[in-house]
């Protein structure tokens, strides 16, 4: 049986990578839905790039759910202060995630051009509200958010929408929003019809451009305008997950553990990397330009991660209340059986995506969409 | 702190009307994908073309009903964490893995493959496309499992034990978890009744295409497909809703008793209520129809064990009260002092009446505190609300029976092939399709209504379990949901209603009068 902290820092891993395969399989759904009428001009290019997206974003989206289920058994607290306290950001995704897979469904049930225009747009519009939320929730992160909990571990909150809507949080909403969409296009690029491919390999040139200036901004930002927070006194790594049990200092920065772990560095490194290879690989519309825009989605996640250890959520209002790798996980036999579980089922999923991705495989012309589209 | 009564009404209506609109949905799938599984299966042994077609005219009804099951099931999902967040704190431990379980054997199942199952069809061979509607299948069956592990949990909470470091259970035995006898039984029942609807629904439809001579022999093989699933199900349903019924006895004893509205202990073996008007001020049924010994046999299997009243019942809880007041001191006593061993023994002997003294959290702000007039008022709100359940349990259990006959009835029409030779059995079996609707909503209101005021039976109550948000913020989700969910209940409805009566002859899947396919069955 592996030690409690031992389980505590595989299950933060583990989150990073349910949250990175959310933001790589899903991310370029939502980054097609966002393009939709700026790649699309017309109906047909539009199911085009639809019919590129609808075998598998089903399957994609299950990345969310299950990171919001991982995080509720691996990670209670986290789970329970962040959907609560950001409650009408999460209800805004939740719509969203309510009306994109009737959004996919209903839109071609109907034959009439304003029908398929308005599920267009709820399609483009729930892309954007997810690819933004997602970025100025990560930006919060960095800014602390204003909860305390009480001796019941009790959480309250204080602080509303607008809240959150702080200078460096947008920029962090900016960042995502560009990246996703930089990678949205790189799969378009890959599977739609050579005409559309066309178009969105310059916008995939252009949004890694805006993304790197702007995450390269967001880190200078860190750096010297943010406080970072950072565990007072003795580190107790496998006692109880009770946050009350710290105390937590403000003022250092949030580059410290890049200072105790070195080789977090490779994170933003590969970042900006890839968005190079981006630049170089995306003209070839081939598989190589959508491996580098998912490396730079999956190493910009992680670097965000690798600066918050151990934080989870700090809390601007009550320091000490803030949930930690240390004090906010399920106890050390769920996080036992639920690596078990992981470690045997992760594994399967895997393989009958990347089967079904096979399945699928090609690029959807022009052509076909105008012979007959499929049954969905 | 007191919590906002508000914040507790509209977090508990908002979580009823969004589980209550999901459950529209899912036992469709549920039901609608095993006869998919049937049809396709049918096809590839036997080659015939028309199989192939009926799969694909259900699938696009199955395609309609399975988006918005996946749209309003998200919903379920987050909610946990938005609005019930001292709840995930509390038993998150527990509850949270049955959850992540799903998403990752179950949901991720059903949702990559179903892809494949509508876009497939030319892109692999008949078997693999048969395994696809099989996984597919049982992806719904298992979601449906995983989801019911966890609701059990909070009917019959075992494995589980109390914190006072994290203030909160943990998960002790995870076996017992998955292995709760209510899981087994309400697993079993729940699916079942999602089969009855999916049986109802090929089969109320078909009639119509019946009573319009329309897809004739489309219609005839699909009900006859309908009718012996449907006849299965429907027997399983009432059959493993009986053990369900015992389970619950053994469980949840003031459920059972305010089922029954039985008010007071009567000698075993007791007798079952027919009909009755309850009466909750007089604590008494009036008008009350009663079968002997029936009752009894139900609750306990037996014919000398007695099953209790709720007066006695309430009793119980006072007593439960006074103890976990007991455990409530000893656990605030080891917060600043983890190691008082005294305080340890007296929490190990009563950390299982703890959720009672928090039920006194309601009225008063530290349960220590409580008058005898507090105490009283605790224990009686433990009573849920006897005639909705009364009501509802004898509806729900009427539909089922009235299932058993119509599907037995429809399974000796589809033996002798004389489907389509009376109308008034066509006009039946299609007025009936709202039923299973009805029985199944009902059944979760019997479920989740009956066990409040605990969220998890005995161990957290209802209204402790909120979120620290506002009145506001929830009126604003819910006015959303609301307007949400009536506009894509508008779109659903008529999209249904599109594709129906379009049918697989207007649809051009399959030509109507076909001479090939009415010669041989």
């Amino acid at each position: 049986m592996l030690d409690y902290a031992t389980l505590r820092v595989i299950w933060w891993a583990l989150l990073g990578t349910l949250l990175i395969g959310f933001a790589i399989m899903d991310g370029f759904d939502f980054g097609v839905a966002g393009l939709l009428k700026i790649l699309g001009r017309d109906n047909e290019e539009r199911l085009v790039l639809l019919e590129g997206i609808e075998p598998t974003w089903e399957g994609n989206q299950v990345w969310f759910i299950l990171a919001g289920g991982a995080t509720f058994a691996a990670w209670p607290m986290l789970y329970a202060v962040s959907f609560s306290g950001m409650y009408l950001a999460i209800a805004l995704v939740l719509l969203a995630f309510i009306l994109r897979p009737v959004g996919f469904n209903f839109r071609g049930k109907i034959h009439d051009p304003r029908w398929a225009s308005l599920w267009d747009w709820i399609l483009t519009g729930s892309g954007f509200v997810v690819m933004l939320i997602a970025g100025v929730a990560f930006g919060n992160l960095f800014l602390g958010v204003p909860f305390q909990f009480d001796g019941d571990l009790r959480m309250s909150w204080h602080g509303g929408f607008f809240e959150l809507l702080h200078p460096f949080a947008l920029l962090c909403g900016l960042v995502s929003l560009s990246m996703l969409l930089a990678h949205g296009a790189s799969w378009a690029a890959l599977k739609a019809d050579q005409l559309i491919a066309a178009r969105a390999v310059r916008i995939a040139r252009w949004m890694t451009l805006i993304y790197a200036v702007l995450y390269v901004l967001a880190g200078v930002w860190v750096a010297y305008g943010l406080p970072g927070y950072a565990i007072g006194g003795p580190i107790v790594t496998d006692g109880a997950s009770n946050p009350l049990y710290k105390q937590v200092a403000v003022g250092g920065s949030w580059f410290a553990s890049y200072m105790q772990y070195p080789w977090f560095w490779s994170a933003p490194l590969l970042a900006l990397v890839s968005a190079v290879g981006v630049q170089a690989l995306i003209g070839r519309r081939s598989v190589a330009g959508f491996i580098a825009s998912s490396l730079m989605v999956g190493s910009t996640i992680a670097s965000a991660g690798f600066a918050l250890f151990p934080f989870l959520l700090p809390s601007s209002l009550d320091p000490r209340s803030s949930l930690t790798v240390w004090d906010a996980s399920s106890s050390h036999g769920t996080l036992q059986l639920m690596l078990i579980v992981t470690a045997v089922l992760l594994p399967i999923v895997m393989l009958y995506t990347s089967w079904v991705y096979r399945v699928m495989r090609g690029r959807v012309t022009l052509e076909q969409v105008r012979k007959a589209h499929g049954g969905y | 702190m007191i919590i906002d009564t508000d914040v507790v009404t509209l977090s508990r209506l908002q979580f009823a009307l969004t589980a209550l609109y999901h459950f529209l949905f899912v036992p469709l799938t549920l039901g609608l994908v095993w006869m998919l599984a049937i049809m396709e299966s049918v096809y590839v042994m036997t080659g015939r073309e028309v199989w192939k077609r009926m799969v694909q005219f259900w699938g696009v009804l199955f395609g309609i009903n399975f988006a918005m099951g996946v749209a309003t099931g998200v919903t379920m999902e987050f909610q946990f964490g938005m609005n019930w967040a001292y709840y995930s704190h509390y038993v998150g431990d527990v509850f949270g893995a049955p959850l992540a379980i799903e998403g990752m054997m179950a949901f991720f199942l059903e949702a990559t493959l179903v892809g494949v199952f509508f876009m497939g069809w030319d892109r692999i061979s008949r078997i693999k496309h048969l395994l696809v509607t099989w996984f597919l299948a049982l992806g719904t069956s298992l979601s449906a499992l995983w989801i019911l592990i966890a609701n059990a949990w909070m009917q019959h909470p075992v494995g589980a034990e109390f914190n006072p470091q994290t203030m909160r259970m943990e998960v002790t035995s995870f076996s017992e978890v998955l292995f709760n006898p209510v899981a087994q039984d309400k697993f079993v029942h729940t699916v079942s009744a999602g089969y009855v609807m999916g049986a109802m629904f090929v089969l109320s439809i078909s009639a119509w295409y019946l009573l319009r001579g329309r897809n004739v022999d489309f219609a005839k093989r699909s009900m006859t497909v309908a009718a012996s699933f449907g006849l299965a199900a429907a027997l399983s349903v009432v059959v493993l809703g009986d053990a369900s019924g015992y389970t619950v006895s053994l469980n949840q004893k003031m459920k059972m008793a305010s089922i029954e509205a039985m008010w007071h202990t009567e000698p075993a073996p007791a007798s079952f209520t027919l009909f009755g008007i309850p009466d909750v001020q007089q604590r008494t049924t009036h008008f009350a129809v009663k079968i002997p010994w029936v009752m009894g046999l139900i609750g306990t299997h037996s014919t000398d064990e007695t099953i209790p009243g709720i007066a006695e019942l309430v009793d119980t809880a006072k007593g439960r009260i006074g103890n976990g007041i007991q455990a409530y001191d000893a656990m605030l006593m080891l917060r600043h002092d983890k190691d008082n061993a005294q305080a340890k023994a007296t929490l190990a002997a009563h950390d299982q009446d703890l959720g009672y003294a928090l039920l006194l959290k309601k009225y008063v702000d530290d349960p220590r505190q409580a008058t005898p007039a507090d105490i009283q008022q605790a224990a009686d709100s433990t009573i849920p609300n006897v005639p909705v359940l009364f009501w509802a349990f004898r509806i729900m259990v009427g539909c089922g029976f009235y299932f058993i006959a119509l599907f037995a009835f429809s399974f000796w029409k589809a033996s002798t092939r004389q489907l389509d030779s009376q109308r008034w059995y066509l006009r039946l079996a299609l007025w009936s399709l709202p039923l299973p609707w009805l029985a199944i909503e009902l059944g979760w209101i019997v479920a989740e209504y009956g066990r409040q005021p605990w969220a998890i039976e005995g161990v957290l109550p209802t209204a402790l379990g909120v979120s620290s948000v506002s009145a506001g913020q929830v009126l604003t989700s819910l006015g959303g949901f609301v307007f949400f969910y009536t506009a894509l209940a508008i779109v659903d409805v008529t999209l249904m209603r599109k594709f129906i009566r379009k049918g697989p002859d207007g649809l051009g899947i399959w030509p109507s009068n076909d001479p090939s396919t009415a010669a041989g069955h």
